[in-house]
């Protein structure tokens, strides 16, 4: 089935190189069979359980959508650092791993709408002096300049000469980098899990990922010294939200997730699997 | 090829180069030394040393290097009571975690090629050695030494090379060394066929040149392995 998958792949790229008509193509490419890769490691989004079966909520939607779109569903491991360029070589048809929508990446994928949002914020540990940064509990929006401004230079007062550990190539990567480079030491990892245990065995002072994440690892008790510190911040550098990443050559794809995506927004199954895995709501916007 | 990427991908990795050579150098040095303490542990016919020496090379040998770097660097912070010592000021840091790592590993290694350099040295050398009244630490230095150290030189290229390359382990545990750096060029660029290529060229241009330079010193060791410039017979001779 694999190697009629691959070659079905490789016949449209074929076809694709070949620049044949666009009705050749389409006819190319019908849709049984979508691959879809996902980082395996950050939970409760996706997450390898014993035996290495995927779990989370993103193999739930997976589920879902490709239900909806009357297609038989691969979800597939992928290490987040190689995640984009496997999908740009073919490895996979889609990518759904908690991936926000940027500038950069648009350059090289495309995405469907997003399913689903959610701050960002730092953790540190209760025992550390920058648990005291206030904040906490409110959203920063990216977008509102005076807001974020007053909040980023707090904690940048408070970070002056930390370390802190967040996960490469991220919209989180982006975000400390851009803010606090200068003023901090950053560590950057090749999972969040990693930087979680760096924060606990105090290679790392504070950490700075998605809320949704940061929660779902102070539930572990080896992690119940884990706090949020600060406000969560959203939109701008951020990302317009979490969306399935695609090859630009697959619009017909898109098309599909597209629909599926409206159609589970509108019945509430994204809501339902989102207060689920997260414990709350965080949906894409329906419009 | 984009010739400009290229480029600007040599710029973003090359800055990785000290780190991975510092890494590689200083660990084979430390190394080298335990190596020897492990090898005159093996051929000391002490038996405990003897056994000590072999289970270290056992666990050194037999296991990948990526989980001893995982090890040190993730496990030992959860010793209990090991963040109130000094060593945890080395241990924090994952500089001296990867070079603690592979310097423990290469140890392992050397040890055998030592081991075997040693061996190696004719015993009629010692014998003739002690004939002329020399014993300890001179004979070992004026004999044995330079014997082994000659037998051994081949094999330890061999280890200095592997260990250039496995440096790049040290990205895992956040350095950012070649591998590191190319790794994280990838990850924003989404192009991978381009900065493996560079990172690979230029781990290729160190090994290159470590190899040149092991085979000089080569040379110069083994003057009795080259043919003697014979002089073209002189009229004199005839006479």
């Amino acid at each position: 089935m694999r190697k009629v998958t691959l070659a079905v792949a490789a016949l449209a790229a074929l076809a694709g190189s070949l620049a044949l008509a666009p009705e050749a193509q389409a006819q190319a490419r019908q849709w049984q069979t979508v691959r879809i890769a996902t980082e395996g490691a950050y939970a409760p989004w996706n997450f390898t359980v014993a035996g290495g079966r995927l779990d989370g909520f993103e193999i739930d939607l997976a589920n879902d959508l490709c239900r909806r779109m009357n297609v038989r569903c691969e979800v597939i491991a992928q290490d987040w650092d190689g995640i984009i360029p496997a999908l740009v070589a073919g490895k996979y048809d889609a990518i759904m791993a908690g991936m926000n929508i940027t500038d950069r990446r648009l350059e090289t994928i495309n995405f469907s709408r997003p399913y689903a949002g959610g701050p960002h914020g730092f953790a540190t540990l209760k025992s550390s002096p920058l648990a005291r940064v206030a904040g906490a509990g409110t959203i920063v929006p990216m977008g509102e300049a005076a807001a974020s401004r007053a909040a980023i230079d707090a904690l940048r007062t408070a970070l002056r000469g930390r370390t802190i550990g967040v996960q490469v190539s991220t919209t989180n990567a982006n975000f400390v980098n851009e803010f606090f480079k200068d003023v901090a030491t950053i560590r950057e990892y090749k999972t969040t899990e990693e930087h979680d245990l760096d924060l606990i065995n105090g290679r790392v002072d504070a950490i700075y990922a998605a809320h949704t994440a940061l929660v779902a690892t102070m539930e572990n008790a080896q992690f119940r010294d884990m706090t949020l510190v600060g406000p969560g911040f959203r939109g701008g550098l951020l990302g317009r939200g979490v969306a399935v990443g695609l090859r630009k050559t697959d619009p017909e794809l898109q098309a599909l997730f597209d629909k599926a995506i409206t159609e589970a927004l509108a019945d509430g199954t994204i809501s339902r699997l989102s207060v689920k895995w997260f414990k709350t709501d965080i949906a894409a916007p329906q419009s | 090829m984009d010739l400009g990427f290229l480029w600007e991908a040599v710029q973003r990795i090359v800055p990785g180069v000290p780190v991975t050579l510092q890494l590689a150098f200083l660990s084979v040095f430390l190394g080298l030394w335990l190596a020897l303490a492990l090898a005159i542990m093996r051929l000391s016919r002490i038996l405990p040393l003897d056994w000590l020496a072999r289970v270290y090379v056992f666990v050194f040998r037999g296991t990948p290097l990526l989980i001893q770097v995982f090890l040190i660097y993730y496990a030992a912070p959860q010793i209990p009571g090991i963040r109130s010592t000094w060593a945890w000021i080395y241990l924090r840091e994952p500089y001296w975690c990867a070079l603690l790592a592979l310097t423990l590993n290469t140890a392992a290694y050397a040890s055998e090629i030592i081991r075997g350099g040693l061996l190696s040295v004719p015993r009629g050398q010692v014998e003739a050695g002690r004939a002329c009244g020399m014993s300890g630490l001179l004979l070992f230095r004026r004999v044995t030494a330079p014997i082994a150290l000659r037998q051994a030189l081949p094999g330890y290229a061999n280890e200095l090379i592997l260990m250039v390359k496995a440096t790049s382990l040290a990205s895992v545990i956040t350095l950012m060394e070649i591998t590191g750096l190319a790794h994280k060029m990838i990850s924003e660029t989404f192009r991978a066929i381009e900065v493996f290529i560079v990172a690979g060229a230029i781990y290729l241009l160190l090994n290159f040149v470590i190899t040149r330079l092991v085979a000089a010193l080569e040379w110069r060791l083994s003057p009795h392995l080259r043919r003697v410039p014979h002089a073209p017979p002189s009229i004199d001779a005839l006479r």
